[in-house]
């Protein structure tokens, strides 16, 4: 267990590991997203009342719930980095702003142009649509304040206190919906009790909702892979691999 | 000579800073100018009708106070970053907890709480129905409070940094929009004849809750900043 953890703080062996994954995670991911887009839009019933618009729903939820998770995800490397000075950490962490906020952004964009045909307009001022919005400046300043920072070590730690004062947020966005009545329908999908959404709706939705989080973690992995390489650009093992590459 | 108490210390820190504010009463004045010229931005951008303007004006009032304590809210540490007690302070054995504490009471009777003492002057100017007026204030007092302790966190999180002004607004107004949200409801709220009593408790529970983590989060980035 702790041989595995202190590996977990070793660059090479994470750049390593990480390429196995990738190497497998990434198809799979694929073909879920592929299975899932083709199963959502081609195969399951129009919905009575949306007709065919609500099909933006297999993108549009898995976005947002994702894009929140992903800042739990930041969060908690943050804390990691910062409690135990584990580099890794902050690598991660600093790879999950930009795909957050591109998450952030998807549901944003889906959410409006779902809005146009059932609500009748591209934007309300509701209580879950500004708390996402507020979630993407979250994440931007991340980016923005890591950015700023000329000294990246600081610049990590600096992230890190900035993404949990933000954890403040995360709760009240995931609840907004039912604390505040608002144009915006609960929470569908229920891990107790009856959920309000069909199974035939549901089985692909919650397909969509496994390969984004597999997408997410691709993307996070592709990130940290790239961060790692500039970061250590001047040891040993990146130039040995730089070599490795340019003879192949 | 022996160390200061915890308490005694704040207190001087604290009298210290008012001190230093004092001692350039234009630095006192400018966010009250602000506020001043802003409001009458108002009037000329949305016309100056006065039952309209009095729609708005919970809202805008609200805006206003919000956006001078941002701008204020950069210098609180800045110009003891830059001639180094601020690193003094980290290094001294009292808590850092309690004397971030006193740098942000200092910002807050400053600004927060003599914008709060003005507001009615503007209330009046922007055709605010009088009945709203105590609940303005009362609002003001307790959420310019929640606006320094948050903006701290910002100022402390880019003290080092030299161009710190814009970032430290992309940083802390997504924290502001709640503040705004229930302050401004609260002397909706009272125009228009509902109870501002709820909406000023949440205000209260927001001022508890940034007591308590903000100081653990502005120290966090004090420490950054003067190790960076």
């Amino acid at each position: 267990m702790w041989t595995f953890f202190h590996k977990l703080g070793s660059p090479p062996w994470l750049y390593s590991i990480s390429g196995t994954i990738l190497r497998w995670l990434l198809p799979i991911t694929l073909v879920a997203l592929a299975a899932g887009i083709v199963w959502g839009l081609l195969f399951t019933a129009p919905d009575f009342r949306q007709g065919n618009s609500y099909r933006i729903i297999y993108i549009h939820v898995p976005a947002a719930v994702v894009a929140l998770a992903g800042y739990y995800v930041m969060a908690i490397a943050g804390a990691i980095s910062l409690i135990w000075k584990m580099k890794m950490a902050d690598v991660a962490m600093k790879a999950c702003a930009p795909i957050g906020a591109a998450l952030t952004f998807i549901a944003l964009v889906t959410g409006s142009i779902w809005g146009k045909p059932t609500w009748g307009t591209w934007w309300v001022w509701d209580a879950r649509i500004t708390s996402m919005l507020i979630l993407l400046f979250l994440y931007l300043g991340v980016v923005a304040l890591y950015e700023a920072y000329d000294n990246k070590e600081a610049a990590g730690k600096a992230c890190a206190v900035l993404s949990l004062v933000g954890m403040v947020n995360i709760p009240i966005i995931y609840k907004s919906v039912d604390w505040w009545y608002s144009l915006h329908q609960p929470a569908s999908i229920k891990f107790t009790g009856e959920s309000s959404i069909d199974p035939s709706m549901l089985y692909p939705l919650l397909l969509m909702i496994s390969a984004f989080y597999a997408l997410f973690t691709c993307c996070l992995l592709m990130n940290m892979r790239a961060e790692l390489l500039e970061r250590e650009a001047r040891t040993n093992w990146v130039q040995r691999l730089a070599k490795q590459e340019g003879r192949s | 000579m022996s160390a200061p108490g915890t308490l005694p210390f704040c207190l001087r820190l604290l009298r210290r800073q008012l001190v230093l504010a004092f001692r350039r009463p234009i630095e006192i004045g400018n966010p009250l100018l602000f506020f001043a010229m802003v409001v009458a931005l108002f009037p000329l951008g949305l016309g100056p009708a006065p039952e309209q303007l009095s729609g708005f004006a919970p809202g805008i009032l609200w805006i206003i106070a919000l956006l001078s304590n941002l701008l204020t809210s950069d210098a609180v540490f800045r110009s003891d970053f830059e001639d180094g007690s601020l690193e003094q302070l980290l290094l001294s054995p009292q808590p850092l907890f309690l004397s971030v504490l006193a740098y942000i009471a200092a910002h807050w009777l400053v600004t927060g709480v003599l914008l709060a003492l003005v507001s009615p002057v503007f209330a009046l100017m922007l055709n605010l129905p009088v009945q709203a007026v105590g609940v303005l204030v009362a609002s003001l007092l307790l959420g310019s409070a929640v606006l320094s302790l948050v903006g701290c966190i910002g100022a402390a999180l880019t003290v080092g940094l030299k161009r710190g002004g814009m970032l430290i607004s992309l940083l802390i107004l997504p924290f502001y929009m709640p503040v705004l949200i229930f302050g401004s409801a609260a002397v909706q709220g009272a125009v228009t004849g509902v109870p501002a009593g709820p909406y000023l408790a949440i205000l209260g529970a927001m001022l508890c809750l940034a007591i308590a983590l903000a100081p653990l989060a502005i120290a966090a980035g004090l420490r950054i900043s003067v190790d960076a």
